[in-house]
């Protein structure tokens, strides 16, 4: 087992030889052919890329989801460029595919490439990220989760936790990347829910960049600067797993010591979840791919639906989570 | 006044005086917003506190930047340092993820001589493309640099591996007489480059290089073989970073591990005062340019300026360090303040002044 392990990461390391060398020519290998032709629905989808196991998760969750439901899918990979992704689109509208799906690298430039698609009469749907086009006519509906309401959950849950606390309770907040959309939502959400009490203070609020290592970084710094923290929120599970590392360094014990409240609910998240380092998840969901190929039917048939839905969506304590962890998918 | 300016000369004119005020400023600014900022206490048996832990996530920095500093000095660059930490790390990790017994030193071990080999390999890529097909050295380094992430996201399948090594985590986190060891082994490697460098003729050879390749040619220098040799060398350095990189938070991401290291890496080097254009090279330098970027990052946090503003301000410090590092800047701003005593001389015998 080892040894293909090894043998892998060398055939990897030729493979990334040969694709440096051929980098012109990659990108829409999967969408060749002709279609459209039968009954059978065709999707069109332009994945972001994959640069997360929750990005991962997403993607794996569209192709089951698809091939469940009788769809016949065109998967294109963006490698996190928007300029790959309008260059998907358009060939997806001269395959005449039935609906385009796709998750926006950015928010911003979109308005030619889905005029061109209405135009052709594609309808297309959005998933996970919005578009900020004025133009709502460009596309059928948003698909994605409600980043202000994960922030809400997760301040309202701290809220219902430090009812009784008759002394000032001291948060420390890691952002996500500066500027991001689920970073300005959940910061949002959640100064709004937790400014039900008074006594719960934010005293320190940092870009962690959703990442570990910076999580860790950050919180280093909170920790020596600030004395007292009680809760840690964190805009991802990454962040507050990297920040873990942190508080055991400066001898406390989180999930006792420190409150932990992030948001995702990875893997990684719920298993420190569920041996009681963090205290608290409110789910990000990936896995939208059974209601987005219930979306496509429904678009190509022509029915009407709402301009905007929310992907089904919980939250997880300890125990909650150490009931859902064995079938977790991601 | 002049009498005073006189004494202190040697001492200004040293090439490292400048960048050195900068990181003293730095602290003092730390200092003064939160006073316990320099304090160091003994926590668990080693030493902790802000200072530590600027000195222990420097110590990657410090590494890619030593490689960059011999590559920049030959007058090349090397952009696939982040990329080529992303898939170092991954290599190690993925290999003792798949082990039965992650703490197994022998594994550990193996995971990294994996790695660093490949680390290599790639690096002999990097000085075959430019020492001998003689492509432009960023251009270069650019291939591996967009197709290294890929080949990282490749090995980690686009997820990030977790382990629970002990003995992995320690290149991170570990501590050797109370010191960080990430940092002890920063220093070795800076203590074996300026030991190969300054004390045999390699320094004065990849110097030459960097001056004129040609030239150094018809001298007797094998100018391919030694710019070949800088990128190894640079990938090696890049190879032992993603093991600390990825060993500091116990899992590796082969998105985010490493990434834009290699701007900072240059950022050092220049703000150490080694010339872009290759040819004279500061080790010393490129070690305090390594330290400054990383206090400023700590500082960063540890003053809680808003992330969105944050980067405005670390633009304008490097910026000041740049401006304050310049002769031609400096002259010209003493001679506009003392105009009725003009300073007598230029500033330019102090290039002459090597260190190490």
């Amino acid at each position: 087992m080892r040894t293909r392990r090894t043998a892998r990461v060398i055939i990897a390391a030729f493979a990334g030889v040969l694709l440096a060398g051929s980098m012109a020519a990659c990108g829409n290998s999967d969408t060749g052919g002709d279609s459209g032709g039968d009954d059978k629905l065709v999707l069109g989808f332009s994945q972001v890329g994959a640069e997360s196991g929750w990005r991962t998760a997403n993607t794996t969750s569209i192709k089951e989801a698809a091939a469940a439901a009788g769809i016949e899918l065109k998967f294109d990979d963006a490698q996190q460029k928007q300029e790959n992704q309008i260059k998907a689109i358009r060939n997806f509208i001269q395959q005449k595919v039935d609906v385009i799906a796709f998750s926006p690298v950015v928010e911003s430039g979109w308005d030619t490439v889905l005029k061109e698609a209405k135009d052709a009469g594609i309808p297309v749907i959005l998933t996970d990220r919005a578009v900020d086009s004025a133009d709502k006519t460009l596309y059928k509906t948003f698909l994605g989760s409600d980043f202000v309401k994960e922030g809400r959950l997760a301040g309202e849950w701290l809220v219902e936790q430090t009812k009784g606390a008759s002394g000032p309770v001291n948060i420390v907040e890691l952002q996500g990347t500066t500027g991001s959309a689920p970073a300005n939502d959940r910061k949002e959400g959640f100064a709004k829910a937790i400014a039900a009490n008074p006594n719960l203070k934010i005293v320190a609020s940092q870009s962690g960049d959703f990442k570990r290592a910076d999580g860790k970084q950050v919180m280093e710094q909170f920790l020596k600067a600030n004395p007292d923290i009680d809760v840690l929120f964190a805009h991802n599970d990454d962040m507050g797993l990297g920040a873990l590392e942190a508080i055991t360094a400066a001898g406390k014990v989180p999930g006792k010591d420190i409150t932990i409240i992030t948001i995702d609910a990875v893997k990684d998240g719920m298993q420190a979840l569920a041996d009681g380092k963090f205290n608290f998840i409110a789910e990000c969901s990936p896995l939208l791919g059974p209601q987005l190929m219930e979306l496509a039917k429904k678009v190509e048939a022509g029915e009407e639906v709402p301009a905007r839905i929310e992907t089904e969506e919980t939250t997880f304590t300890q125990e909650q989570a150490k009931a859902a962890l064995p079938s977790r998918k991601y | 006044m002049n009498t005073l300016t006189d004494r202190f000369r040697p001492l200004t004119g040293h090439r490292l005086f400048w960048p050195a005020l900068v990181l003293v400023v730095m602290l003092a600014a730390n200092t003064v917003y939160r006073p316990g900022f320099l304090s160091v206490e003994v926590k668990e048996g080693h030493l902790y506190g802000t200072p530590v832990d600027i000195l222990r996530l420097s110590a990657p920095l410090i590494l890619v930047a030593l490689g960059m500093t011999l590559v920049i000095a030959t007058g090349g660059i090397d952009l696939s340092v982040g990329s080529l930490c992303a898939i170092s790390g991954a290599i190690a990790c993925l290999h003792i993820s798949e082990a039965s017994d992650q703490n197994s030193l022998s594994t550990v071990f193996t995971a990294l001589a994996l790695a660093f080999g490949v680390a290599l390999v790639l690096g002999a890529w990097n000085g075959l493309l430019v020492a001998v097909i003689g492509i432009q050295p960023i251009i270069a380094t650019l291939i591996l640099m967009v197709a290294g992430r890929g080949l990282a996201q490749l090995i980690t399948e686009g997820q990030i591996i977790t382990i629970n090594s002990g003995p992995y985590r320690a290149i991170g986190l570990g501590h050797v007489l109370t010191l960080p060891l990430a940092i002890i082994i920063a220093v070795a490697a800076a203590l074996l480059v300026a030991a190969l460098t300054r004390r045999t003729a390699l320094g004065l050879i990849v110097e030459s290089v960097g001056g004129n390749a040609e030239a150094s040619r018809l001298a007797g220098i094998r100018s391919g073989r030694i710019v070949f040799l800088v990128y190894v060398v640079s990938a090696a350095c890049a190879a032992i970073a993603g093991f600390m990189m990825t060993a500091n938070v116990s899992s590796a991401d082969g998105n985010a591990a490493g990434l834009w290291i290699e701007l900072d890496a240059i950022l050092a080097v220049v703000i150490g005062g080694t010339s872009l254009a290759g040819g004279r090279f500061s080790l010393g330098g490129t070690i305090l340019g390594a330290l400054i970027i990383q206090t400023l990052t700590t500082t960063v946090y540890a003053m809680n300026i808003d992330p969105q503003t944050s980067l405005l301000f670390k633009a304008v410090v490097v910026i000041a360090v740049c401006l304050i590092q310049s002769p031609a800047f400096r002259a010209r701003v003493s001679r506009r303040r003392g105009a009725t005593t003009p300073r007598p001389t230029t500033r330019q015998p102090e290039k002459e002044q090597v260190s190490a």
